[in-house]
């Protein structure tokens, strides 16, 4: 348990860490996007107080870690803590660790927040062949149910007319889209 | 450090060498892409290769505990200590007798980095779900990430395969072509190495010949949607995962090496 100093402690280091953004998408802080995992009180081999947090990070190849790792640690240096961070693997980290409040300020960015990993991970990503692509895809009654279950809305105009653009966007999180009524490009937060 | 512990890294090391070589080999399209959509796709594919091969180095550094790390692992071991699949090393070229380096524009057929990249990603939807049960826990863990990566990228090849076969004739012949040339080497997924069947008894890995009837359905229904015919596996089977390469992993890893050997311990 808790003693009332450590709780104050603990509060004065979580206001702290909750304004760390995310190096490449610094409209969501990395509590709201789900790598900060744990965060406790210790002391160090010399006995002095340090504070132990725990990250999971998103993607094996994620260049941001390194960044943000740093960014911890001088954060609460500048306020007199010292931190150490170590990074856990499992379980892995999925896109719907990102809070209610992260997925409102993607969406208010302009990143359409992920649907459900669950889901997509169940059934195997597959791509329409040439014949149904495109404007025919829209036909048949399996092809619109695909199409509706699929359905990313428009940051802007919230329209789920929208065609996937590249699988692969400017970080590995990120899918690119555009939309079919305003027109606009946008980046979709990829499910994982 | 015991002969069992020796055993399981080098497993690690097999999966480790595999993606980064294949990282490296998928980064050559980067600012070379066909379109810039795809030059990003593999570029981003390569950055989850490299990142799983990290995951895996430091993970042996820290059983070796010997001062060697994931960098050391990486860029100073030779042909000779790699254990990648050949599959996985050979140029973008849709032929064995193709030039030894390949990085050259003229060099670079897109459909044999496609059907490289379906082959390895249709085994590897299948390997990291088995490597989830690993008695090694930190390889369960980097599978478990890795096995969200790979849905993608098997995605995307299997787009480009679909739409390639089932596309112009030119897409089609050369798709296919790329095929012929690169089935033959899936064979050496399929034997096992010492270090795969040491793995197995320790429970580190799974049996993997018992994921070929799933890769079959996996590729057998990819290819019949894209209209291309299976080649029969016949031929000589390669031996890149017990350290005997092609020639042309000295020309990856020359690329791959030569600024941190020049420049060994150099900081940025």
């Amino acid at each position: 348990m808790n003693t009332l100093a450590e709780t104050r402690s603990l509060a004065e280091v979580e206001a702290i860490l909750s304004l760390i953004p995310d190096p490449e998408i610094p409209v969501i802080s990395i509590r709201e996007l789900g790598i900060l995992q744990d965060v406790q009180l210790g002391t160090d081999d010399a006995g002095s107080q340090v504070v132990e947090i725990t990250i999971t990070p998103t993607y094996g190849g994620c260049p941001a870690m390194d960044q943000i790792r740093d960014d911890i640690v001088g954060a609460l240096a500048q306020t007199g803590w010292k931190a150490r961070v170590t990074t856990r693997l499992a379980p892995a980290w999925t896109t719907d660790w990102i809070s209610a409040q992260g997925r409102e300020k993607l969406h208010t960015y302009g990143i359409a927040p992920p649907h459900a990993a669950g889901g997509a991970q169940q059934a195997t990503i597959q791509f329409a062949t040439k014949r149904i692509a495109g404007h025919a895809y829209l036909t048949g009654p399996k092809a619109i149910k695909d199409q509706q279950n699929a359905a990313i809305h428009c940051p802007r105009c919230d329209s789920a007319n929208t065609t996937e653009t590249s699988h692969f966007g400017s970080t590995s999180c990120k899918a690119l889209y555009r939309c079919l009524d305003c027109m606009e490009p946008f980046d979709y937060f990829k499910p994982y | 450090m015991g002969v069992a512990a020796n055993s399981q890294v080098n497993y690690l090391l097999h999966l480790a060498d595999n993606a980064l070589i294949l990282g490296q080999r998928d980064a050559e399209w980067c600012g070379h892409g066909p379109v810039l959509e795809e030059d990003i796709a593999m570029a981003n594919i390569s950055l989850d290769l490299i990142g799983q091969a990290r995951l895996l180095y430091q993970h042996v550094a820290d059983l070796q505990a010997d001062g060697a790390t994931e960098d050391s692992l990486a860029y100073f071991r030779d042909p000779d200590e790699f254990r990648n699949y050949t599959l996985l090393e050979l140029p973008h070229f849709p032929s064995a007798t193709g030039p030894l380096a390949g990085t050259a524009s003229a060099e670079r057929d897109y459909a044999t980095a496609i059907v490289r990249n379906f082959l390895y990603s249709a085994l590897m939807q299948l390997l990291w779900p088995a490597l989830e049960q690993s008695t090694d826990a930190q390889l369960a863990a980097i599978a478990a990430r890795a096995a969200k990566e790979v849905r993608y990228h098997l995605r995307h090849s299997r787009d480009w395969l679909v739409r390639m076969g089932d596309g112009t004739d030119e897409s089609h012949q050369r798709v296919q072509s790329a095929l012929n040339h690169l089935m033959p080497y899936t064979q050496e997924f399929w034997t096992p190495s010492e270090a795969e069947l040491e793995a197995l008894r320790l429970g580190v890995g799974p049996d993997v010949a018992s994921l070929r009837p799933q890769w079959d359905d996996l590729v057998n229904e990819a290819l019949t949607e894209a209209t291309l015919k299976r080649p029969s596996d016949i031929g000589y089977i390669t031996q890149g995962k017990n350290r005997q390469h092609s020639e042309h992993l000295g020309y990856v890893l020359g690329d791959m090496q030569v600024l941190a050997r020049q420049h060994p311990g150099a900081q940025w």
